[in-house]
């Protein structure tokens, strides 16, 4: 276990949760983040199924990385990425249809998550498969756990629920509150995003620019 | 090796998308049948709903079977190209659609709900980002609505893609499609406050203009093309 878990992996994996966050520093993947956010359920599933295509697609060009020729990699990362993204996509048809109903439009946001790009050619052209493996389940819960910050504002302010289920009480609407109508639209979440980063980078002094 | 030569990078390519190519043609052949199988489970979920029927966990073929007593197959005219209910489901509107009216196939499913004779008619149109469709079941008077049932393909969650909550389909129930004279009207769509003159209205989704307005219009053209069969009274033209 000592070698799975030496001091670099375990760097590779806690950094993107939060000094090295895709979202909150390397502003990767903004657009699904808009896009996903309005309720809760859509941002964990989103977010669970990017951690899952990005750790598998790190795998997959971290075994190639010597083979693959310099001038057409960014191609040969994306077929990867859509074949990967494809696959899972049928299987899901054919064994949990209930899901890929759910899921539709994210599955094929998720080929378009520049997180994955990103971290394909950062790190997985340039690092051991088990490393690269971490690198991605890291990088996926760090854009998770944005998508579920932004969500749950979202849609407790926007909708008055959490994950579908009625939290403000009926005597809270009666005495004058109204759901805001704005959190709903993609805007807010840039809005949220941006309060993300903000906190984020006011406790960690090190991220600030001079 | 060197993997910057001109002839490895075209290998490389070539080999790449011939192995993607078998592999993904390989996955979708192996789990065609299995897909068919669930779209079609889905679509007999999709009409049971739209009858305000709780599938839960029951087989929902077994179900369809039961309710559904019978289908017809009609065209514009209301003239029945077929009273068989296999034909009819298998009918794709969309299809049906881009055909010119006169030569439509127009299902109607034919349920019986405690006792009580139902009709489903089947609805497609367009919403913001993709299509939308849905079931749209009628009383025995063929014009009150007895439940609904809308879906979408990419609608955007938490605004258009309420169209699919029961909140908003249940707020059509009892709305009526025709006006007093018999004649075909629709039910409008509009922006939560406002009304419609003429004809029966639903409050549209706050922030889902465009797909409210995409129900609206997907109602006037697919149960417009029903409008001869909706006017012939009820002849109990279901089978038991």
């Amino acid at each position: 276990m000592s070698k799975l878990f030496s001091a670099k992996t375990k760097e590779v994996f806690l950094g993107p949760l939060s000094k090295n966050n895709p979202i909150g520093v390397q502003v990767l993947g903004i657009c699904s983040a808009l896009a996903v956010t309005a309720k809760l359920e859509p941002a964990i599933v989103m977010g669970l199924s990017v951690t899952i295509i990005v750790a598998f697609s790190n795998v997959i060009i971290s075994l190639l990385r010597n083979t693959i020729p310099n001038r057409i990699r960014i191609i040969v990362q994306l077929v990867v990425v859509a074949a990967l993204v494809t696959v899972v996509s049928e299987f899901l048809k054919a064994f949990a249809y209930d899901v890929s109903v759910q899921l539709s439009v994210y599955i094929g946001l998720i080929i378009t998550n520049c997180i994955l790009m990103g971290r394909l050619e950062a790190f997985a052209m340039s690092n051991k498969p088990w490393e690269s493996f971490v690198d991605g389940l890291g990088n996926g819960f760090g854009y998770a756990i944005v998508l579920i910050i932004v969500a749950f504002f979202r849609e407790l302010l926007g909708s008055g629920s959490l994950y579908g289920i009625r939290v403000i009480p009926q005597a809270v609407y009666d005495a004058g509150y109204m759901n805001n109508g704005l959190m709903l639209m993609p805007p807010m979440a840039l809005i949220i995003v941006a309060c993300v980063i903000w906190v984020h980078r006011s406790k960690n002094k090190d991220l600030q620019e001079k | 090796m060197d993997t910057n030569k001109n002839s490895y990078t075209i290998i490389f390519a070539t080999v790449m998308v011939v192995i993607v190519a078998l592999m993904l043609a390989f996955v979708s052949g192996a789990l065609k049948d299995k897909q068919t199988a669930n779209v079609k489970l889905d679509k007999k979920k999709q009409i049971l709903t739209s009858l305000s029927v709780e599938i839960d966990n029951q087989d929902a073929d077994e179900l369809f079977n039961k309710i559904i007593t019978g289908g017809l197959v009609i065209n514009s005219k209301a003239e029945v190209l077929s009273d068989s209910k296999e034909q009819a489901f298998e009918i794709d509107i969309n299809k049906e659609l881009s055909k010119p009216l006169e030569k439509r196939q127009l299902p109607v499913y034919i349920a019986n709900i405690d006792g009580k004779t139902k009709y489903v008619v089947s609805l497609r149109g367009a919403g913001l980002w993709g299509p939308i469709w849905g079931y749209l079941s009628l009383n025995d008077d063929k014009n009150t609505v007895f439940g609904s049932y809308f879906s979408h393909a990419s609608e955007t969650p938490g605004l258009g893609a309420e169209i699919s909550q029961k909140s908003f389909q249940a707020e059509f129930i009892g709305k009526k499609v025709m006006n007093n004279e018999n004649k075909f009207v629709s039910i409008a769509v509009v922006k939560p406050g406002q009304t419609a003159e003429g004809m029966d209205y639903v409050d549209g989704i706050s922030g889902g203009t465009i797909t409210s307005k995409g129900v609206d219009a997907m109602l006037m053209n697919c149960i417009g093309q029903y409008e001869t069969f909706l006017q012939q009274p009820a002849t109990g033209g279901a089978k038991q």
